[in-house]
């Protein structure tokens, strides 16, 4: 079955030895996403709390077993959104409805356009620009957040160092439990992912 | 994805385009493991050399680039008095150009957005390169305004920048309008295409021999770790993109139709433009992801990933698009007659029988009657017939473009002011100049980024199903609680 590859640093690690480095966590590699699926429940209901999944594409259903609470991403992608639709009605009535002069960095004027005797705040020919920056806004918005929540980019991470995690985006799934979880106790923990069906567990260094 | 057995004859299928009854068509053909989804989407970027007709290809690119280079440099140290443009017409081959390529880029974010939405899983093995597509054709879209504006240097005019004129741009104008549904579109389709590249672009860095590729490849992939925390607000995140660009897509085009359906001139003031342009922008966007794909496919060795069921599908959807846009065609006809209006009658048979019957027979005949073809599945399926089909529809939607704006502006209201529009050397180079700036940045593309979303298609494969195939050997009863959190090891 599972075969346990233990890294040599990995066995000096779990001595209290004199060691330079730290330990950033354990990682345990699975071959599919249903063992992965099964395993990511027990470390759930293990109570674990500073641990995560790697895989390399969404696996379907795993945010429920990892117990991950939902992003609250698309309120403030709302939000953004009504900014949008603010700002590109407030710039167009500036710009083509009032005189009135402003400072916005410098000191700027609008000027109340006569097109073809239309009233100077024509609201319907104002939509499409209105429509256009909401969109521009809330997009611009949803990249933006989601990569500072998720704390990208971040070029560096301990991970990068294990040879076996470049499969994380190719082929293999991968739990890591970090060691600054209160629950992690390094020969325990390994213990316990061991009985989770990985193909091998190792440590990696922070 | 759930009626397929874990020991169905995945990848075993060499024809996808039957369909069986309960079972779902394979998306991936003789493919067993995602390392194998992976190794042949890098191979192309990862090969030392390129195939030779991809040298050749870029070759011929690069030559049209400079046509188009030395074009615009000669118009701009000139004026736009090199075009042939004249009193009437004043809209040519620079504005026809603007909407056949805004149009070619409408196929991309489609099959990105409203494809997405539809849950329409076949759209992973083609919606990256669509996507490409798309950028470089709004890249040669926005070209052509921004010189047909004739003095360059003022072309920031169009932005409502502060400036010591105290000059403000016209928001009632459609113009404007365009400027600002394209660039968001731009802007929007860029955001889509990265933010769905990060993993691949990880795949490639975590594969990187070479320090220049680990180094360019992992600036561009962010730090990108699989992590499944991450994953939860990325795939958040590109719902909402793509339920943000579905209107989108659908506004840029009408923008674009308004330029033309909110002035007086008849041919042009009508209201079925908006819904009538979009049709015509994603039956052309698709023909051109076709013409692209079947190239692509047979040099790169993609078919198990870009599989004859795909270009089925999307040989329905030009199917389907003709013949709104014959519909479109005859319902402004209809209309034309319908409204008693003298010029609106004169425009459309002018536009038939008059001076540019030729384009409109050309248009007619490529845009209605070729895609009827497409009713038969021996020829959605025959590779040769489709890609000479999709060129034949994308001459077809260049001169309905020509159609609609050349013809209306040659005859108008006053006999007297009539002429007659005669494209220039010009004209033509910055045409097929167009083509070289397209497919030379779609052959970078081919050649140095992911060309198949690989997460995305691994996403889609019956071994992703972490309750089916996926399923794993270690035999955890996997079930939806955590009844068995202690169990079987």
């Amino acid at each position: 079955m599972a075969t346990i590859v233990t890294t040599p640093s990995e066995t000096q690690a779990r001595e209290p030895a004199p060691k330079a480095t730290r330990m950033y966590g354990l990682l345990a590699e699975f071959e599919t996403p249903g063992d992965l699926m099964a395993a990511a429940e027990k470390c759930r209901d293990a109570g674990f709390k500073w641990w995560d999944c790697h895989t390399p594409f969404p696996v379907h259903g795993l945010d429920g077993a990892m117990g991950i609470k939902r992003t609250i991403l698309p309120l403030l992608v709302f939000g953004a959104g009504a900014t949008g639709t603010a700002a590109a009605f407030l710039l167009q009535t500036f710009t083509n409805s009032v005189g009135w002069t402003i400072w916005a960095g410098v000191w700027v004027t609008g000027y109340p356009f006569l097109i073809s005797g239309k009233p100077a705040m024509s609201l319907p020919a104002f939509i499409p620009v209105i429509f256009e920056l909401t969109i521009l806004f809330s997009a611009l918005a949803c990249v933006k957040l989601m990569f500072l929540f998720n704390g990208l980019p971040q070029l560096y991470h301990p991970l990068f160092k294990s040879n076996r995690f470049r499969r994380a985006s190719n082929d293999r799934f991968f739990i890591v439990i970090e060691a600054r979880d209160p629950k992690f106790l390094p020969k325990k923990t390994e213990e316990f992912l061991k009985t989770l069906g990985p193909i091998s567990v190792e440590m990696v260094e922070d | 994805m759930t009626t397929l057995s874990p020991d169905s004859h995945i990848g075993r299928v060499s024809d996808n385009t039957i369909d069986r009854p309960g079972e779902r068509a394979p998306l991936v053909l003789n493919m067993d493991t995602f390392g194998q989804v992976t190794a042949t989407v890098c191979r192309v970027s990862e090969a030392e050399k390129a195939p030779f007709a991809w040298y050749v290809a870029f070759g011929a690119s690069l030559g049209l680039l400079s046509l188009l280079g030395l074009c615009i440099t000669y118009l701009i140290f000139t004026g736009v008095g090199v075009w042939g443009l004249n009193n009437p017409v004043m809209w040519a081959y620079d504005i026809t150009n603007f909407v056949f390529w805004v149009g070619i880029g409408h196929a991309g974010t489609l099959i990105s957005a409203i494809l997405f939405l539809f849950r329409q899983k076949w759209r992973t093995g083609i919606n990256r390169f669509a996507e490409a597509m798309t950028i470089f054709a709004v890249i040669c879209a926005g070209t052509f305004p921004g010189i047909h504006v004739g003095r360059v240097w003022f072309a920031y005019w169009l932005f409502p920048i502060p400036n010591q004129m105290e000059m403000w741009p016209q928001f009632r104008s459609p113009l404007l309008w365009d400027v600002f549904a394209v660039s968001t579109y731009f802007t929007v389709s860029l955001l889509f295409w990265y933010t769905g590249m990060v993993p691949d672009l990880a795949t490639l860095r975590d594969r990187a021999k070479g320090k220049v590729q680990q180094l360019g490849y992992g600036l561009f992939a962010l730090g990108w770790r699989g992590s499944n925390r991450h994953w939860h607000r990325y795939e958040r995140a590109y719902l909402l993109l793509a339920a943000l660009s579905t209107p989108l897509v659908l506004s840029v085009h009408s923008v674009v139709s308004f330029d033309f359906a909110t002035s007086q001139l008849p041919g042009w003031h009508t209201t079925i433009f908006p819904p009538y342009f979009v049709a015509g922008a994603i039956f052309s966007g698709f023909a051109m992801v076709v013409t692209l794909a079947v190239p692509a496919r047979e040099l790169f060795g993609l078919k198990d990933l870009i599989t004859l069921r795909h270009l089925d599908n999307m040989n329905k959807v030009i199917l389907v698009t003709g013949c709104m846009v014959g519909y479109a065609y005859s319902m402004e006809f209809f209309i034309a007659w319908y409204s008693g209006a003298m010029y609106e009658k004169f425009a459309f048979i002018n536009r038939a029988f008059g001076q540019y019957w030729w384009a409109y027979l050309l248009m007619v005949s490529c845009n209605v009657i070729t895609p009827q073809l497409f009713w038969s599945k021996r020829i959605r399926t025959s590779i040769p017939i489709m890609f000479v089909l999709s060129i034949i529809v994308n001459v077809g939607m260049w001169f309905e473009r020509f159609v609609i704006i050349v013809s209306s502006l040659a005859n108008d209201f006053l006999p007297s002011s009539w002429d007659l529009f005669t494209p220039t050397w010009v004209d033509i180079g910055t045409m097929v100049g167009a083509f070289g700036l397209f497919f030379t940045l779609f052959l970078l593309f081919c050649r140095y980024l992911p060309m198949i979303a690989m997460a995305e298609v691994k996403a889609v494969m019956p071994q992703a199903d972490p309750h089916g195939a996926g399923a794993g050997k270690h035999g955890h009863g996997h079930a939806q609680g955590h009844d068995h959190a202690h169990g079987n090891h």
